[in-house]
């Protein structure tokens, strides 16, 4: 028997698809999301939008908070580690978290490298604005591609617009002849058996799931038509009026994107989304996307 | 054969890529008006308690209809979990019995069955009707029950067209 292959790491990626990741701060959160239908939760201490308002260095939670979640909830339970924080990565394996996510919402540890990721046993899901990025990310070991987007903003375009780069240079890559490959490589900054595979399949050799900005079932199902596989969802859940309410709604809304009248349905007085901020309208220096490239 | 795969969660385009390997025509189930003219169906793996929350009375209730009439079955993982709360399965399983991600493994079985297992569930209790398939050790991980095949592993994450031929050959 063997534990940890890449076969086990993408294969948890897999299971999770046509779900929803949720965000959440405490044992009472995790249950809510565990009862609406939460293919897995992201234990964390502050949500992108506090991070936001609040500001300060954010760093990973505290174990014993992770601990109480991962008794509260028989779902898989992820994790996040500032980019480039290896010890960070090291103490979430060591509490067993079920994935960690390398994540730009906190605030990064190294500015030029991110974590070894083939180094550890945990599969890690990393950011990525596009093809190059995510491909990078692969290229270190992470086994799960999410978008950006602009976490903790309720703004879903910068997730739209990072879905849509990854399309749009994946069809590039499969009207390309072989030989072009190698340049292409190049100017992407991506290694070339890695955009080969891509060149060959039409899709990322790992799940790609959304994120960053979604607070609506309809924000869920629209990055769905986009090619995302599942979705993660942060502030946007547990900072609307009805949480469990919309986590329902949500999960409802990624397995069923394609019917506009079930979405109606789902969709239908759920209160409150979170207020957010008009992504366009942050400073340079607020933009968590642009961390860790 | 036309193979409804259910697809509210989880791994079903890899069972859909492999039913239509096999010669198959594979539709996602979503809705009971998706099962028309199936003669088949799989569950598919993925977190059965998104799964359980995602499927509603009338698809149940199709589904339902479906297994009466003896149609051929393969439940993996996840499905086999849903194959057993619906009484397809006389059988009883612990969720996540091997522990977190950590300790999802490959492995081999008894009969040379190639193994994804991934959070995976264990059988604690086989009804007489059962029969065993294959092993892990002591563990059974692939058994039949009349029309129905059930995994803990993912066949469909793997090479090996077997499970889905004995399942639906």
């Amino acid at each position: 028997m063997e534990k940890s292959t890449w076969t086990t790491k993408v294969g948890l990626a897999r299971m999770l698809r046509g779900g929803v990741i949720m965000d959440v701060v405490d044992p009472e959160q995790a249950r809510i999301a565990e009862e609406a239908g939460a293919a897995a939760v992201m234990a964390l201490e502050r949500v992108p939008a506090r991070i936001r308002a609040e500001g300060g260095v954010a760093r990973a939670s505290d174990p014993a908070m992770i601990r109480e979640i991962q008794r509260a909830v028989s779902i898989p339970v992820m994790a996040k580690c500032r980019i480039g924080h290896t010890i960070e990565a090291q103490v979430l394996e060591a509490l067993e978290v079920d994935f960690v996510d390398e994540s730009e919402v906190l605030t990064p540890a190294d500015h030029a490298h991110h974590v070894d990721k083939t180094a550890f046993r945990v599969p890690f899901v990393c950011g990525a604005t596009d093809l190059g990025e995510a491909l990078r990310r692969v290229a270190e070991g992470a086994a799960m591609i999410r978008t950006k987007g602009e976490a903790g903003t309720g703004d879903v375009s910068e997730a739209v617009r990072h879905l849509r780069a990854m399309r749009a240079q994946i069809r590039r890559l499969r009207a390309l002849e072989p030989a072009q490959l190698s340049a292409e490589a190049k100017a992407l900054g991506a290694p070339l058996e890695l955009v080969r595979a891509v060149a060959a399949d039409g899709c990322l050799p790992v799940p790609e799931f959304a994120a960053g900005g979604i607070a609506t079932p309809a924000d869920a199902a629209l990055c769905m038509s986009l090619g995302a596989e599942a979705v993660f969802v942060g502030s946007g859940i547990f900072l609307s009026s009805d949480p469990a309410r919309r986590a329902r709604a949500i999960v409802g809304a990624v397995t069923h994107w394609q019917d506009a009248a079930k979405l109606a349905e789902l969709s239908s007085g759920l209160g409150e989304p979170m207020r957010g901020t008009e992504s366009a309208r942050l400073a340079a220096t607020e933009r968590l996307a642009a961390r860790g490239a | 054969m036309r193979i409804g795969v259910l697809a509210l969660q989880g791994a079903f385009a890899e069972h859909v890529v492999r039913l239509r390997a096999l010669g198959h025509d594979a539709v996602e189930i979503r809705s009971a008006r998706d099962l028309a003219g199936a003669e088949g169906l799989v569950l598919p793996g993925g977190e059965s308690t998104a799964q359980a929350r995602l499927l509603s009375d009338t698809l149940a209730a199709a589904l339902d209809a479906l297994w009466r009439d003896g149609a051929p079955i393969l439940a993996t993982c996840a499905g086999a979990i849903l194959a057993a709360r619906r009484g397809w399965l006389d059988a009883d399983l612990a969720r996540n019995a091997y522990g977190p991600q950590l300790h999802s493994a490959e492995a081999i079985a008894g009969d040379g069955t190639p193994l994804v297992l991934i959070r995976a569930p264990r059988f604690t209790r086989l009804g007489a009707e059962v029969e065993v398939l294959a092993r892990l050790g002591d563990d059974p991980v692939l058994v039949r029950q009349r029309r129905l095949v059930a995994a803990t592993f993912h066949p469909e994450l793997t090479d090996d067209p077997r499970v889905h031929a004995l399942a639906f050959g």
